[in-house]
């Protein structure tokens, strides 16, 4: 499903986060985004999901269809945009539940009725984050018992149980370990066959090495997009070479 | 000269923390002491399951399980009333009510919680227990009934303020977490905030309790007194602690009605101590 973001600002009160940023974000890609910390990559991502709503004085103007509605509609749906955009956060935030009701806590909030297929929803999620085999046998205990990686994949089961067309990755390797941050990464390869997704990170090797098309924002502007590949090799903009080489840290 | 100041200083209050140890023990030993003696005089099974509570009779019927149901009944009145609507009100305050609106309802329940309970009594006795006498067409408004409306207001305040940190000390994350899944604010509130707080809440509730257990001024005035094994909750009953400040004036020192005063004593702070160290173990409770 495509993303077009047109003309985006965005205020925390009389601080501007968001400065007319304009793009596209393609259907079934990995696009990440990144830029110095603070440059408001989380910012642009909450606002696909409108979690931005949950801060007090924030104050949004411009456009971001997607699926051919504006999201930033007072009037649009909430539970169904975030039905529709999934959000996987930086720090891995499993509800202190069982392995079990975490995953099934979207589907039962989403449809009141039908109690049957959790378990195949339950099973098909895990398989797809590649916790199943690992912890089939132990779906009653407490997801908190879990490793940080195994709370992140879970995390991301718990959106997929929703059956989401977006997937919003706030640093989700953050907190994790190089070889964890790695596997992470293989999962989102596997997964991008079915979902759109859009990375936020300050890591810029994990942008090269992960994603389709790359955009580069500093102090909430964006400064260009495109292919990855040409960002990292041929950066239109004099600052966006100055990031990639370094010079920002 | 100064280290030696900081020196007195530290001993100073080295003594004070000493000291009201050392009197929290005289106090439980006296207590001990004197409710003991009530047992050269009558059976410890006796005492806690007589039927019988007439302490001036000839000899004396000394068995408290009136006085028992009717402090259970009371406080399980007050339970059912408060608990629901603290835990709600507890609820609005952490994550629905306006900031303004928010203060101001803190304000309002911290007022409630400074109200005197004999105040609370009195004001019960001429509003509540006439009209419980009219609603339900009873002979007397001095019930169980009016009791646990009164203690209900008692308890309401501890339990909306500690259930209310209960929420506050939940992750915001979880709360994020939820939203981001589609959850509607309701959803998230019970589906995972307060099972997230689940030990919080527990905590609340004991103490709520407990504050209800040892009220003693407005559940005196408003409940009728009589130390019969109460039936319903619209009929008079007399609590442990009721008993204990009525009889205690009239009691002759060193009579067994006195001794049996003191173990009425014993098995409140046995109950109180109880439900404290639960609360405790709730609130320190690691998660999950
Ligand atoms: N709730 C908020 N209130 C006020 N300012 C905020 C808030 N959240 C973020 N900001 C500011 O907006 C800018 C962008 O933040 P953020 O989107 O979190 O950056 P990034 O994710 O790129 O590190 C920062 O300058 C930050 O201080
Ligand atoms: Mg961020």
């Amino acid at each position: 499903m495509n993303i077009e973001v047109k003309d985006l600002n965005l205020w925390y009160g009389q601080f501007q986060a968001l400065k007319d940023v304009n793009i596209s974000f393609s259907e079934k890609r990995i696009t990440a985004i990144i830029g110095p910390s603070g440059c408001g990559k989380s910012t642009l991502l909450r606002v696909f999901n409108r979690m931005n709503d949950l801060i007090e004085g924030v104050r949004t103007t411009g456009e971001v269809t997607i699926d051919r509605e504006n999201i930033l509609d007072p009037s649009a749906d909430l539970v169904v945009l975030r039905k529709k955009v999934g959000m996987v956060f930086q720090r891995p935030n499993p509800f202190p539940l069982s392995i079990y009701d975490n995953v099934i806590f979207g589907p039962k909030i989403h449809s009141s009725k039908n109690k049957d297929g959790l378990d195949e929803i339950v099973q098909y999620s895990l398989e797809s984050v590649l916790l199943w085999d690992e912890l089939k046998d132990k779906l009653r205990k407490s997801a908190l018992s879990l490793s940080l990686e195994q709370k992140q994949r879970l995390c991301i089961a718990r959106l997929i149980a929703v059956k989401p067309d977006i997937l919003l990755m706030d640093e989700p390797c953050s907190t994790l370990d190089p070889q964890a941050t790695q596997r992470i990464e293989d999962l989102m390869r596997e997964l991008k066959h079915n979902y759109t997704i859009i990375i936020v990170t300050h890591n810029m090797h994990q942008a090269a090495r992960s994603s389709d098309e790359t955009g580069f924002m500093l102090l909430g502007e964006l400064i260009e997009a495109g292919k990855t590949e040409d960002i990292f090799t041929y950066p239109k903009d004099k600052r966006t070479e100055d990031y990639i080489s370094g010079q920002y840290g | 000269m100064r280290k030696f100041k900081e020196f007195i200083i530290e001993k100073l209050i080295l003594l004070c923390g000493l000291a009201s140890i050392f009197f929290v023990a005289l106090i439980f030993l006296f207590l001990l002491k004197e409710g003991i003696a009530l047992f050269k005089y009558v059976g410890i099974g006796e005492f806690l399951f007589g039927k019988k509570w007439y302490p001036i009779s000839e000899p004396p019927q000394l068995g408290i399980l009136p006085l028992i149901l009717g402090s259970i009944m009371v406080t399980l009145g007050a339970a059912v009333i408060s608990i629901p609507i603290g835990i709600a009100c507890a609820v609005y305050i952490a994550e629905v009510a306006p900031s303004k609106f928010k203060e101001a309802l803190k304000a309002g329940i911290e007022l409630l919680a400074a109200i005197p309970s004999v105040v609370l009594g009195f004001i019960g006795m001429v509003t509540l227990v006439p009209w419980i006498k009219q609603v339900f067409n009873i002979p007397t408004g001095l019930t169980a009934l009016s009791g646990s409306i009164m203690l209900a207001f008692m308890a309401m305040p501890t339990i909306v303020s500690i259930a209310e940190d209960a929420f506050y000390s939940v992750p915001k994350t979880y709360k994020e977490g939820a939203l981001a899944l589609g959850a509607t604010h309701w959803q998230t509130i019970y589906k995972v905030l307060i099972p997230a707080s689940s030990s919080g809440i527990l905590a609340a509730v004991m103490l709520g309790i407990g504050r209800v257990i040892g009220e003693t001024m407005a559940v005196m005035m408003i409940t009728g007194n009589a130390a019969v094994i109460p039936k319903t909750l619209m009929q008079p009953v007399r609590t442990l602690t009721a008993t204990i400040a009525a009889e205690m004036g009239e009691a002759v020192v060193g009579s067994e009605h006195y001794f049996a005063l003191f173990a009425v004593g014993i098995v409140l702070f046995v109950i109180s101590f109880f439900i404290n160290v639960v609360a405790d173990l709730f609130l320190h409770q690691k998660k999950v």
